[in-house]
């Protein structure tokens, strides 16, 4: 079943629980992509709150000399949320902390396909307690869209 | 123009409480594409340890932004909103914010720097329920490029 979600999907696959006891420190989590379409920029504004007239309004936009509309980088660093509570068995609650740099924009052309963003994510360190540091970037075409980004989630 | 340093360590707020519902959650999650039950449905969210459905970790930006949007409009710090973009955002939660939290925000003005042409400033906003429950620490840098 497919849909409009920036992340084409329903639910959240089943999959093994992931646990802290056999979780290892450079294991790389399965990359994920993540469709950003002007719809889903319009969405994200009324949810968010965001108006900026440079998520919407193509004129505008680039009147101020960007390519094109952008994504809010909200909406880039909540697909990142995403791919990790994903990993973290689906629990948003599980994700105790979640910092990232915004390094470039991500231009969202008006057609179907819109941006994708690529979110890759490593564990780089077991807190304790049963917290794990997950090194995170996100890519979109050739620019590294998030960088020095990175997430602190809560395994069972 | 260049933000005025003097700013720094300045508190605004606590601003208007803040009461977190279960649309707004369920909207939120839908516009991200985060899928999770625990967004939506009141019983999965219980039966997972939660008072009530959840929100997801980047929707403390509705209620931090809120707060720093009273900062970039204060006429003293001299900020030129359109010349503004968002360059680093940090969220620690101490537990995910629910349907049914009120909550008030408070933000501190923790740094400003001039880099050639551009200032960048960096905020920290708590967020507390209104029975002094800290819940979220949201730390925010924003960049205003130079002309």
């Amino acid at each position: 079943m497919t849909s409009d979600l920036p992340g084409g999907r329903t639910e959240y696959p089943p999959v093994p629980p992931v646990r802290y006891d056999e979780v290892e420190v450079g294991t790389q989590i399965p990359p994920r992509s993540y469709q950003l379409r002007r719809l889903s920029l319009v969405k994200y504004a009324g949810a968010s709150g965001d108006f900026n007239v440079i998520h919407w309004n193509e004129r505008v936009a680039r009147e101020v000399g960007l390519p094109n509309v952008i994504s809010h980088g909200m909406l880039t660093m909540a697909q990142a949320g995403n791919f990790v509570t994903e990993w973290a068995n689906g629990d948003p609650g599980a994700v105790v902390e979640l910092g990232v740099r915004f390094s470039k924009m991500v231009p969202v052309p008006d057609d179907d396909e819109g941006a994708t963003v690529e979110i890759r994510g490593t564990v780089a360190g077991k807190l304790g307690d049963g917290k794990v540091e997950v090194d995170l970037t996100a890519r979109a075409g050739d620019e590294k869209v998030l960088s020095r980004s990175h997430a602190v989630v809560r395994l069972p | 123009m260049a933000l005025n340093p003097e700013y720094v360590g300045r508190v605004y707020g606590p601003g208007e409480p803040y009461e977190v519902s279960r649309v707004k959650i369920a909207e939120f999650a839908a516009a991200i594409g985060d899928v999770s039950p625990l967004c939506r449905d009141r019983e999965a969210a219980v039966k997972a340890g939660y008072p009530d459905v959840i929100a997801p970790p980047t929707f403390a930006i509705i209620i931090s932004m809120a707060s720093t949007k009273v900062i970039q409009a204060d006429p003293g710090l001299g900020l030129d909103y359109s010349m503004v973009v968002h360059g680093e955002q940090q969220f620690t939660h101490a537990r995910p914010l629910h349907a049914g939290d009120v909550v008030v925000a408070t933000s501190t003005i923790d740094s400003i720097r001039a880099l050639g042409a551009m200032s960048m400033m960096t905020t920290t906003t708590d967020i507390s329920t209104v029975d002094g429950e800290h819940v979220c620490t949201a730390k925010s840098v924003i960049v205003e490029r130079g002309k």
